[in-house]
């Protein structure tokens, strides 16, 4: 399964919507925890010289690289999954918000519409009343077509209002982990 | 005072943070950008005087050597040093072997190890019962990694940090101190975007 699409035409892959949109909007450096959902863009970023990206022991880490980066005139996202989402809501409240950081992140969303694993699915709900709690901006994209726009206008949204956004990537939109992948 | 050799974390000269925050800041020429750890580090930093340049971390323990790294890679040109705690690097040690990965010319890192957690109370971290932060940095890929034997040890080993900053076969510097248990000499004004905005308009210009 490789996520909807609106139209009949042959669609542009999830990861190379994220990629061009980031390359747009001059968001050069892109930090990581790696996940298999979310490989396909790691690999386009890599090999995109146009990107500085590596990956971080912990999300949390990724969270100050960005946040110094950004004070510091470099634009910056963060990639991760949703137990490494879990990790960050101490950095969230204590460093990001507060100080009005734009920071973007993408989290690929595990523990939902055919979750193997029950430590997702629990770690996966604890997700959402974060946002609420800290009043984040946060966008759950399930289809394709919607991909460009949402994410277009959220960084731009970030970047004037200096503040957070994530992006949850929905197993609609990426087809997600499955049993025996 | 004669230099102990080799200089180990159970031989370093216990000093003290406030004196080598000022001896620190006192060699800072070109701009420097200097990320103040959270508690009794920015704390001392803040009491070194209110550099433009200087970002004082109020929470995120353990982010400020992440959050140097960051404004190093965004300017490769201006020099950053990182003034972390033992207690709060111990919460975050695989920034070290990122910051390792990486090889980043222009980061210095400086660890004050009192060997305890001094504002919740004075509990013992691992350092006190040997844990030793260089032996940690130079495994985790900063080779230049040493302890200051003395004050005088410390201004030249950032001397020495500063002088080859970004050139060719550099990398980053770890400068690991003991200092003594006395709490930071003021209080920072906890206002983080004011924080923000003075640190952001002070490293604006000369961006790498």
């Amino acid at each position: 399964m490789e996520g909807s699409q609106g139209s009949g035409a042959a669609a542009t892959a999830w990861h190379e919507i994220v990629l061009q949109t980031l390359k747009r909007n001059e968001v050069k450096l892109v930090t990581y925890v790696p996940d298999r959902v979310l490989t396909p863009l790691i690999k386009a970023v890599h090999a995109d010289p146009y990107f500085t990206t590596f990956s971080t022991t912990r999300e949390e880490e990724a969270v100050g690289i960005v946040t110094g980066a950004w004070m510091a005139g470099m634009r910056g996202a963060i990639l991760m999954q949703t137990s490494g989402f879990a990790t960050i809501p101490n950095a969230l409240a204590s460093l990001v918000v507060p100080s009005q950081i734009p920071l973007l992140m993408f989290v690929s969303e595990r523990g939902t519409l055919g979750e193997f694993n029950i430590g997702q699915t629990l770690v996966c709900r604890t997700m959402r009343p974060v946002f609420d709690a800290l009043a984040m901006e946060n966008h759950t994209i399930t289809r394709l077509d919607e991909l460009e726009f949402i994410v277009d206008r959220s960084i731009k949204q970030a970047f004037a209002t200096q503040a957070p956004v994530a992006f949850i990537l929905s197993p609609l939109l990426t087809g997600g982990k499955v049993f025996g992948k | 005072m004669t230099r102990p050799d080799p200089v180990r974390h159970d031989n370093a000269k216990v000093m003290n943070r406030f004196e080598l925050t000022k001896r620190l800041v006192g060699r800072l020429k070109h701009g420097e950008a200097v990320i103040g750890g959270i508690g009794n580090t920015n704390f001392d930093l803040w009491a070194s005087g209110q550099r433009e340049q200087n970002f004082y971390m109020l929470g995120s323990m353990g982010l400020a050597i992440p959050i140097a790294l960051g404004v190093a890679i965004a300017q490769p040109r201006r020099h950053v040093v990182a003034l972390e705690g033992d207690g709060s690097l111990l919460m975050q040690l695989g920034c070290l072997t990122t910051v390792g990965m990486l090889g980043t010319r222009n980061l210095t890192i400086v660890v004050m190890d009192n060997h305890i957690y001094q504002i919740t109370g004075a509990q013992p971290t691992a350092t006190a019962a040997g844990t030793d932060i260089v032996a940690i940095a130079q495994a985790a890929g900063i080779a230049r990694s040493a302890w200051a034997a003395d004050e005088a040890d410390f201004e030249r080993l950032v001397d020495q940090a500063l002088a080859q900053s970004g050139s060719e076969g550099g990398g980053p510097t770890l400068i690991a101190v003991r200092i003594d248990d006395k709490p930071a000499v003021a209080t920072t004004e906890r206002d983080p975007v004011k924080i923000r905005q003075t640190f952001m308009r002070g490293i604006a210009a000369q961006s790498g």
